[in-house]
């Protein structure tokens, strides 16, 4: 897509463009770069004829009340891709599992819903490790995912068949969905914007539970505006999601007027260890001296638990993912596969329709949470995720407003690379903390090592997201206008 | 706490997954390398009071690791009208014709 989202709600509004026109030019740049199974291997369902036909009737029903106010409809035929373990009546929800091949979800999620309410279509869903259980859709039950930008090399995961989607121009906005990293990674790998909001600023009410003390839809956009714009569509009070915040989200969209003068952003030490590779260290240091010639202060500060997140997160993520599973039984889901008995039923299905890494993760999440493990596991991890969560809470009471780091240690890396598990979990060593602290994080590109795009991450408090944005959008026009 | 073969088939039990021979000792090894990590965890001082005050709740007991079947307070027989092999048999719905031989 050539036009922003809000270039094409405009141009539909104002009748310069149709909703038909918008949505073959989605499916005519996803038959370019090749987004089905033999290509990219992006889309895992669409329905073109049905897309089409929701196009005609959108594009029949342009009532006046549209044409004057643009908010009664902001995503006004916007086309958005939804990451394939959120939930919707109208394609298969297979969470990238076999177990779930054939599932059609009697209800939208929330999210969906909304999108649909403010003038967005679905046109697809898209390609995900499975149940999200992975740093670079590799794990997909239908295939591994490839970066638009290097063919041979991944799009980071779970969510890379939306930031594929996104990076290839395919759609300006993507939904994925954030459980450690889900979204900021594959969007610096892709060379997109990625958010993840705040614990409870989004429902969860149809998106399909891997961890649920940590899970959270995101926003994949090209620039800071899109991700703004979805962002906006989505948040908000849920009464079906009991963990979803009464705090009204604020305006994202209007952050792109405010001065960086008085924001303070918060270096995190423990975020740029000997250890990260220099090229990235340098892009990271440019973004901060872009900002701080803008206006912003910067000052040094440390997180000292940064490096437990990891080993806290594969133990807390696991055993709830472990709980969560266990309603992939046959009985209410998906696939059935004959056994001895109930239980034998049980078994075949969950033991045929889980792949390797569910696999693995269902059985440590069992292992932390036994009769002799969950004092020194589970317990454990929760009580330092107590303390990484009151490292943040620390910083931002003395007075930073928003943090900047890098957010993944490397760019993407070669498809087939990495075959250890730990090394693989290790993508997420520096976005799993806004994951089990429940504050908001973002990806914005900042620049390219080798030709692969390298993100920055903002990190804020609790449901201040907008400041966030304000960093954002001002780094992404600094990069455009060549500041510093 | 290193886990062992007997450990793993255990868990799987437990988690109602049937785990191939051939493939244990490689998960066995997977598991052993991926929990290594985690004894990092046990060097760091914690209180109740830094943890996260979710855990702390004593609402709802743990149980015992027993693998299936989950007991029940009474059999499945006692209050299912018609049971085979080891499934309830529920009266056909007019809904289930689509289905056809799909439905148990």
């Amino acid at each position: 897509m050539s036009l922003s989202a809000r270039e094409t709600a405009d141009g539909v509004r104002s009748g310069q463009r149709t909703t038909r026109s918008v949505v073959e030019e989605v499916f005519r740049r996803a038959d370019e770069v090749g987004a089905g199974k033999d290509g990219l291997n992006i889309v895992l369902h669409e329905d073109r004829e049905a897309s089409l036909r929701e196009a005609d009737l959108r594009d029949g029903k342009s009532g006046a009340s549209y044409l004057v106010n643009p908010n009664a409809r902001p995503l006004k035929g916007v086309p958005v891709y939804v990451k394939d373990n959120i939930a919707t009546t109208t394609l298969r929800t297979t969470c990238g599992s076999r177990i779930l091949a054939d599932y059609v979800s009697p209800y939208d999620a929330t999210v969906v819903a909304r999108l649909r309410k403010a003038g967005a279509l679905i046109v697809g869903k898209t390609n995900m490790d499975e149940f999200a259980m992975g740093s670079s859709t590799e794990n997909s039950a239908y295939g591994p995912t490839k970066n638009p930008i290097d063919p041979t090399r991944v799009p980071g995961g779970s969510s890379g068949g939306s930031a594929a989607a996104v990076a290839s121009g395919m759609v300006r906005i993507a939904l994925g969905s954030e459980t450690g990293g889900s979204v900021r990674q594959p969007a610096s790998f892709c060379g997109i914007v990625g958010v993840k909001p705040t614990y409870g600023r989004v429902s969860r009410y149809g998106l399909v539970a891997f961890a649920s003390s940590l899970d959270q839809v995101g926003v994949f956009g090209r620039t800071v505006d899109d991700a703004a714009l979805g962002l906006q569509a989505i948040a908000g009070p849920d009464p079906r999601d009991a963990t979803s915040s009464p705090i009204e989200p604020q305006a994202y969209h209007a952050a792109q007027h405010d001065s960086l003068e008085g924001l303070v952003i918060g270096r995190p030490r423990e975020y740029f260890p000997d250890s990260l590779d220099p090229r990235i260290r340098d892009i990271c240091d440019q973004a901060i001296e872009r900002l701080k010639s803008l206006g912003a202060e910067v000052c040094d500060v440390s997180l000292p638990h940064t490096s437990l997140a990891i080993p806290v997160y594969y133990i807390v993520a696991p055993a709830e993912a472990s709980s969560n599973l266990a309603r992939f039984d046959g009985v209410r889901y998906g696939l059935r596969l004959s056994g001895d008995g109930l239980e034998g039923m049980y078994e075949a299905t969950r033991s045929n329709g889980f792949g390797p890494e569910v696999t693995r993760r269902i059985l440590l999440g069992t292992y932390v949470l036994s009769a002799g493990y969950y004092d020194a596991y589970y317990r454990k991890a929760m009580a330092i995720r107590g303390l990484i969560r009151r490292d943040f809470e620390q910083v931002f009471a003395a007075g930073v407003h928003v943090l900047l780091t890098p957010t993944a240690p490397t760019t993407a890396f070669k498809l087939g690379a990495i075959s250890d598990p730990y090394e693989m979990y290790m993508s997420d060593i520096f976005t799993a903390t806004a994951n089990l602290a429940g504050i908001p994080g973002m990806s914005v590109p900042a620049g390219a090592v080798e030709g692969l795009p390298v993100g920055v991450q903002f990190l804020a408090s609790h449901f201040d997201e907008y400041r966030m944005f304000v960093a954002a959008y001002a780094l992404e026009r600094a990069i455009a206008g060549g500041a510093v | 706490m290193a886990v062992s073969e007997f450990d793993v088939r255990h868990v799987a039990q437990l988690a109602r997954l049937a785990i191939d021979p051939a493939r244990l000792p490689s998960l066995v090894q997977e598991l052993n390398g991926i929990l290594g990590h985690m004894e990092a965890l046990g060097a760091v001082e914690t209180s109740p009071e830094t943890g996260d005050g979710r855990l702390e709740t004593t609402a709802a007991g743990l149980r015992s690791d027993e693998g299936p079947p989950i007991p029940l307070a009474a059999a499945r027989e006692t209050f299912a009208p018609q049971m085979a092999d080891g499934f309830f048999l529920v009266p056909r719905l007019a809904t289930h014709e689509d289905l056809g031989s799909r439905s148990p």
